[in-house]
């Protein structure tokens, strides 16, 4: 036996990430995704309507009680996301290029990712300080507005940046209070995969993030007529008959609904990945985009003897 | 929070508590010896005058500065709700109305209001609150003549608000910077925006005011009901000297509203409004890259625990459901009381509805006053019909309405369910479902479950309670041991289906403004 047959690799089997297990997709559908080099990589799950009402339905648990978590433990929680990303960094590295990437765009990448994370993780406990008010009403009452999570949000990622433009959509919405659900890329499924793992060994309560793999096209449909999603957020690389549907579809029960630009094609990534990916670093941090996941609420109460 | 005091009472206070209490146990005694002769108030009739009060018969549209010649082919009647009789006359704008009018407004802004100075924007807005001020009687008497709410309260709360809010956001037009920490503020541009008919001025205020503030002009439709003090509101900016353009009035029903939200010249569309209409024009818009705010329909609990003060919390009942005929989007329509005090509860509102007076809006002493129009009072009508038939009780309280015009007894409907129609949908009229609740959890849960999210209120006197429940309760404005109050500076909006985006504050800046990323340190 040569050294390679002994040495052989286990290929993984890659799955849906849903209230911190990782079931294949009940339709049992698939679709396959090989390297650059052509070797079969894996088979990917064909999310379909049933995983995503199961997804829903396990954010929507999980919702309350990372919202009503401490700001500080949110805080922590998330940036424990980026220790546990960092030290398996490499993992992804290799993911990417398998995918195509070049080693210096996937290192760009994954650093950026990580920065992404612990940006992030800083806003938990300032949003209310930063976007907060105390209202100072012509009356005799204490009046105060606070931002709340809007609560279960849908997130279609682009199709690249692989795993930066899908935590660019995530991790606002994590600050938020929100729990989500995101459809990773099609092409570059991976890596957002993978990040599963990285979530389900870091303390992110089970539910918080979902992740399913499928075609956008079949399900946008459902995800804009589930009731009990309140937003939903996508890229503007989305085609415009996409978008359209998600702006009609969405006033079903009146979904929020934003288009944050967080991605590219796989071909700008392959042709001006650094350009693009520094660019989207940069935007990422924006914290007006907690804001769009937020509800703002306002209470009253008189002030008296 | 809570309405006890905990720090030290001087021993005069305690006295003079003591002394109130021993009043007060007297004065109930009274009172249950009254309960079998119940004392009947009269009140002689006050009637406001309108003796200074001027407005044409018919109007014409008022785009680009100047109105527009009255047409008769396209008229409709407002009528007085308060006697059904007609008021005045309008010209329906049609699509070229609205075109010209969108047109107006494009050239205002790209020619002089998107580009000047905020502390010039602000002077302007600081002279229509001004003005406001000045005319207020005036605007308060029309209102109430066009509308059919009582005197007290556009007198007391329409008219001065709507002053207040252009007020208040004069002063954000050169401070925009501030509002937006790390952003580059830019306008948007032409704003259409479509208002109801149940508060028409402050609801054209909380529209007009911030759209301008921050440098965008505007094309507003008031509703089909309700425009005079719309148009009377055009005469003032003349008087001020507004450029032309900046706002325009453009009258007429739903349909007028549908051109101006599928017309291509329009960045923004701000809705106040029902929920149906609300999604409708969401849809309309789909895929025209316009911006949109929607305040829409509501059905908030108030809810009522046994350690509330019970008598305000009653008082409070009857401005949450009864303020301006219920015809208020924020209304508590859904009383929900805990079980312990649920009659007692009950019989000091039945005690207090009776002392409501049903009658002429421009009265003084009149608490409710007419239904906004015989549609509107079908509507209520046919709401309780449905309430009965599901098995509903239902008290109304006696006394003589007006036998002309629109009116509506004030109405209690007991023994509803959850999901009970007029428990779940909007009524917008002065009828109150009574719904009891054993524990706070159970409270919570039926207060969130209708497909609204627009207000509630709770009415307890333990403060922890009130930030508990308030932190659980989805909607975007909580009243804690109060109700219905609304200031410029008090964001106001919904979740869920009650709209989307939020008017009032330093929140209700950023439905009219782009903003682009300013930050050049290294992050």
């Amino acid at each position: 036996m040569s050294r390679e047959q002994e040495l052989l690799i286990i290929p993984k089997t890659y799955k849906n990430y849903v209230g911190g297990a990782f079931p294949r997709t009940e339709s049992g559908r698939y679709y396959k995704l090989n390297s650059v080099d052509g070797k079969h990589l894996a088979n990917v799950c064909l999310s379909t309507r049933k995983d995503i009402r199961n997804a829903v339905q396990v954010a929507r648990k999980a919702q309350a009680s990372w919202q009503n978590r401490t700001a500080y433990n949110q805080g922590q929680i998330i940036y424990r996301i980026a220790e546990i990303l960092s030290g398996r960094r490499h993992q992804f590295e290799a993911e990417l290029e398998s995918l195509g990437y070049s080693k210096e765009v996937a290192q760009l990448e994954l650093e950026s990712a990580i920065d992404l994370i612990v940006y992030f993780a800083g806003w938990t406990d300032k949003v209310q300080q930063v976007f907060g008010a105390v209202n100072p009403v012509a009356s005799h009452h204490f009046n105060f507005s606070r931002q709340e999570a809007v609560g279960v949000v849908g997130m279609l990622a682009p199709e690249a940046p692989a795993l930066l433009g899908a935590l660019a959509m995530l991790l606002p919405n994590m600050v938020a209070g929100n729990s989500s659900i995101i459809i990773a890329s099609e092409k570059l499924a991976l890596p957002l995969c993978t990040f599963a793992e990285v979530l389900e060994t870091s303390d992110v309560p089970a539910g918080v993030v979902n992740i399913l793999t499928g075609k956008k096209e079949e399900l946008v449909g459902h995800f804009v007529s589930h009731m009990d999603v309140d937003a939903l957020i996508a890229d503007p690389t989305l085609s415009f008959e996409l978008r359209k549907e998600l702006e009609v579809g969405s006033t079903s029960n009146l979904k929020r609904l934003h288009f944050w630009a967080t991605g590219c094609t796989v071909d700008e990534i392959h042709s001006t990945g650094k350009s693009v990916i520094e660019n989207m670093a940069k935007s990422a941090k924006d914290p007006y985009r907690i804001l769009d996941v937020q509800e703002v609420k306002t209470t009253w109460h008189p002030i008296s003897e | 929070m809570g309405k006890r005091k905990d720090g030290p009472i001087s021993v005069s206070k305690l006295f003079f508590k003591r002394l109130v209490r021993t009043i007060n146990i007297i004065m109930s005694q009274k009172k249950s010896d009254s309960s079998t002769m119940p004392i009947h108030w009269e009140y002689a009739h006050a009637p406001e005058s309108t003796d200074h009060v001027q407005y044409e018969m018919q109007y014409g549209l008022f785009i680009d500065g100047a109105f527009s010649d009255y047409d008769p082919s396209k008229s409709f009647d407002s009528v007085n709700p308060a006697t059904g009789e007609l008021l005045y006359q309008c010209t329906q704008a049609d699509e070229k109305d609205v075109d010209t009018a969108v047109k107006a407004a494009r050239k205002a802004y790209e020619e002089h209001w998107g580009s000047i100075k905020g502390s010039i924007r602000g002077k302007y807005l600081y002279r229509i609150a001004r003005m406001l001020q000045e005319r207020a009687r005036e605007f308060a008497v029309l209102e109430s003549l066009d509308g059919g709410k009582p005197i007290r309260e556009s007198r007391d709360i329409d008219i001065p608000l709507a002053a207040a809010y252009f007020f208040y956001y004069a002063g954000w037009a050169d401070k925009l910077a501030y509002a937006f920490p790390a952003k580059k503020v830019t306008p948007l541009g032409v704003c259409g925006q479509i208002i109801p008919w149940n508060f028409p001025l402050l609801m054209l205020a909380w529209k007009i005011a911030p759209a301008l503030a921050c440098g965008n002009t505007v094309v507003l439709k008031p509703a089909e009901t309700t425009s005079l003090t719309a148009l009377k509101f055009c005469e003032l900016l003349q008087d001020i000297g507004l450029p032309n353009g900046v706002v325009n009035l453009i009258t007429g029903p739903g349909q007028t509203g549908e051109y101006l939200v599928n017309h291509d010249g329009i960045d923004k569309i701000a809705f106040t409004g029902s929920t149906g209409v609300g999604k409708k024009i969401q849809q309309s818009i789909a895929g025209r890259n316009i911006k949109s705010t929607l305040e829409l329909g509501g059905k908030g609990a108030y809810i009522i625990f046994e350690d509330a003060s019970l008598n305000e919390a009653v008082e409070g009942i009857v401005n949450a459901i009864f303020f301006n005929q219920g015809h208020v989007c924020c209304a508590g329509s859904r009383l929900l009381v805990q079980e312990g005090v649920a009659d007692r509860v009950i019989e000091l509102l039945k005690q207090r509805m009776a002392t409501l007076i049903v009658g002429d809006p421009l009265d003084k002493n009149t608490d409710v006053g007419a239904i906004n129009s015989q549609n509107q009072l079908n509507t209520i009508q046919r709401y309780v019909d449905i309430g009965l038939e599901e098995g509903a009780e239902c008290f109304q309280c006696e006394g003589n309405i007006p036998s002309s015009g629109f009116y509506f007894r004030p109405t209690l409907l007991t023994n509803v369910s959850q999901s009970s129609k007029v428990v779940q949908e909007e009524i917008f009229g002065p009828v109150l479902t009574v719904q009891t609740f054993r524990t706070t959890q159970e409270a919570i849960d039926k207060a969130n479950n209708t497909p609204y999210g627009l207000a509630n209120g709770i009415w307890t006197d333990k403060g922890s309670k009130i930030f508990h429940v308030g932190s659980q309760l989805r909607s975007g404005v909580v009243w804690s041991n109060t109700y219905n109050k609304f200031d410029p500076t008090s964001p106001f909006g919904g979740y869920k289906e009650s709209g989307k985006g939020r008017e009032g504050g330093v929140q209700g800046l950023a439905p009219y403004v782009h903003l682009e990323s300013n930050v050049e340190a290294e992050i």
